[in-house]
């Protein structure tokens, strides 16, 4: 067993018991990091002078006795579209390539907080747009169970380096599913919290109806151990949600008898048949606990792709119209005039999925076309989370597949958007509603594992991890590590 | 409604991108086949449906009117391309 393998709060106790030091802890990540990363290409940005210094500096606490953080000496990697003070953060875009940020996000300031020790910054799709991290416009991002396939996205750095051994927990960020897919296709533990859970203050923003920050781990015990570190209301963020945040270690309790879950029909259409039947073995594991699932109906789902394309795109290309070459970024050096420095800093800064997006929501934003999609999309986004709301009178949580087949092979999509975008289907639906969801391993489909997604009411992350917790206790998916 | 070559410049303008030609194609094919998929939407019937702008009702956020610490100028222009004066610095405006 490595140190690893530990989970957070166990590394905790043995700080405070002393059997374990930072920089043992530190050291660990940055020698799988230098053993590993050449091949997975997880990070973009290392923090290691820095990463070393903090370790000898909470370990000179630690040697005085001082009081410690919830998340004391942890090494943890950052979603490199959450903006790090003096640490350079480019969202995997050639346009921010040289942006050293001012400021902490505020789910960073919070870890900083919990005395967590920042390692590096994650490789993503650029301005976290895409579902393979090809997107990156540095590199592309290798999954750590097989070297040819793709990791997931947007955060597929951030899952990745959890698989890989490469950090102890990551921060990635889901617009429309950016957590649980590569969670999915890499085999950890991601959760997406309910909308406006987590401060978006600092993460720079692609869709900010959507957007939402949350931990990937290797487990679920360490999801709840990281999100209650990062939780809370933020008077940075007008979108953020004032609510109390609840011991969510507390909710941990292994019990689930009597537990209603919803199994949408609609999720299991379509599915390649081995995910399929993982989610059906996992749902007899739950039902052996007490639960009882019914198959119900989302009538709606078959439209959330559409209308989160159009949305997503449409907030986009109004959020990314800050990148204009004036105040940061690359500038382009060869314009006459400022229309022009817009215009050659932007075509050349920004890569083509994220051109595709912008072009696609200034179209649905533009006069004469507003009603008929912007509008209409907004609309069915109603009837989605109508969907949910319906549901979950009746029943505590909504479980299917995390995605409809396991990790593809690198290259095998990235001409088709269209395709590339339907990968999506089954987290894309939870995102408009805004309610939390969780994928946890639920097996293995030729070696590559498979995602069982956990979907709970606005603000029920005390479920949805309760659900994911007990389910996990009963397998042993979540303890398999990729031979790297 | 489907979307001509000609149609990829002018919101290519309003998004204050240049496209080279081959980009044009692109872009006028895969806008075409995603709007088309989009077309889906209208098998719904939603004549009277609310909009969902945000999931949160949320609204007005006030705080008290006092003065909070802001960032120092030196720090804002840590990233300028270029600056003059306490000022952002930009090629003129008009020819």
């Amino acid at each position: 067993m490595t140190l690893f393998d530990l989970r957070l709060q166990e590394i905790h106790n043995r700080l405070s018991k002393k059997e374990l030091s930072v920089t043992d802890l530190v050291g660990e990540a940055f020698a799988k990091i230098s053993e590993r990363d050449e091949r997975v290409g997880a990070y973009l940005t290392l923090n290691e002078e820095g990463a070393r210094a903090e370790a000898a500096r909470l370990d000179n606490k630690l040697a005085g006795g001082e009081a410690r953080g919830l998340l004391f000496g942890l090494p943890v990697g950052i979603k490199d579209n959450m903006v790090t003070e003096g640490l350079r953060t480019t969202c995997a875009s050639q346009f921010l390539s040289n942006y050293d940020p001012i400021y902490d996000a505020t789910a960073v300031a919070k870890l900083k907080q919990a005395e967590a020790v920042t390692i590096g910054k994650l490789n993503m799709d650029e301005f976290a747009m895409g579902g393979s991290n090809e997107n990156s416009s540095f590199h592309p991002v290798r999954n750590p169970w097989d070297l040819n396939r793709v990791p997931g996205g947007s955060s597929g750095g951030s899952a990745a380096a959890v698989a890989a051994g490469e950090a102890y927990f990551t921060l990635g960020s889901d617009t429309g599913g950016s957590i649980r897919q590569p969670a999915s296709y890499c085999g950890v533990v991601g959760l997406k919290p309910t909308y406006g859970l987590v401060s978006r203050y600092g993460l720079v923003a692609f869709a900010s109806s959507l957007d939402q920050i949350g931990p990937i781990t290797k487990n679920v015990e360490d999801s709840a151990y990281v999100l209650q570190a990062i939780a809370g209301h933020d008077h940075k963020d007008s979108t953020s949600a004032n609510v109390d945040v609840p011991d969510y270690l507390a909710a941990l309790t292994g019990d689930i008898k009597g537990l209603r879950i919803a199994v949408p029909k609609e999720y299991l259409e379509g599915v390649d048949p081995q995910v399929k039947a993982s989610v059906m073995e996992a749902l007899k594991v739950l039902e052996g606990m007490g639960a009882v699932w019914e198959e119900v109906s989302l009538p709606h789902t078959e439209y959330a792709v559409a209308a989160y394309y159009l949305l997503a795109s449409s907030e986009a290309s109004s959020n990314l119209s800050r990148f204009d070459g004036v105040r940061y970024g690359v500038r382009s050096d060869h314009a006459g005039n400022l229309l022009d420095l817009y215009l050659e800093s932007r075509s050349q800064g920004f890569g083509p999925e994220v051109k595709r997006r912008i072009m696609l929501g200034t179209y649905a934003l533009s006069s004469g076309y507003y009603d008929a999609y912007y509008l209409k999309a907004q609309k069915v986004r109603t009837l989605i989370k109508r969907d949910f709301d319906q549901t979950f009178e009746k029943y505590d949580v909504i479980i299917g597949p995390t995605a409809p087949t396991t990790a593809f092979q690198l290259g095998s999509q990235v001409d088709d958007p269209l395709t590339m975008y339907l990968n999506d289907i089954l987290t894309i639906p939870v995102s408009l509603a805004g309610v939390p969801a969780i994928s946890v391993p639920c097996g293995f489909a030729d070696g590559l594992p498979v995602g069982l997604q956990i979907i709970g009411k606005a603000f029920d992350e005390s479920s949805v991890l309760r659900v994911a917790h007990a389910f996990e206790a009963q397998t042993d998916h979540h303890k398999q590590r990729p031979a790297l | 409604m489907s979307i001509q070559v000609k149609d990829v410049e002018h919101v290519a303008k309003l998004a204050r991108l240049n496209l080279t030609d081959e980009e044009r194609e692109m872009f006028t094919e895969q806008l075409n086949a995603i709007l088309q998929y989009a077309e889906k939407l209208n098998e719904l019937d939603t004549e009277g449906v609310e909009p969902t702008t945000h999931v949160l009702h949320i609204s007005n956020v006030m705080r008290e009117d006092v003065v909070h610490e802001s960032l120092p100028q030196e720090k804002v222009f840590r990233n300028a391309p270029d600056e003059e004066d306490g000022q952002f610095k930009v090629p003129a405006v008009l020819e």
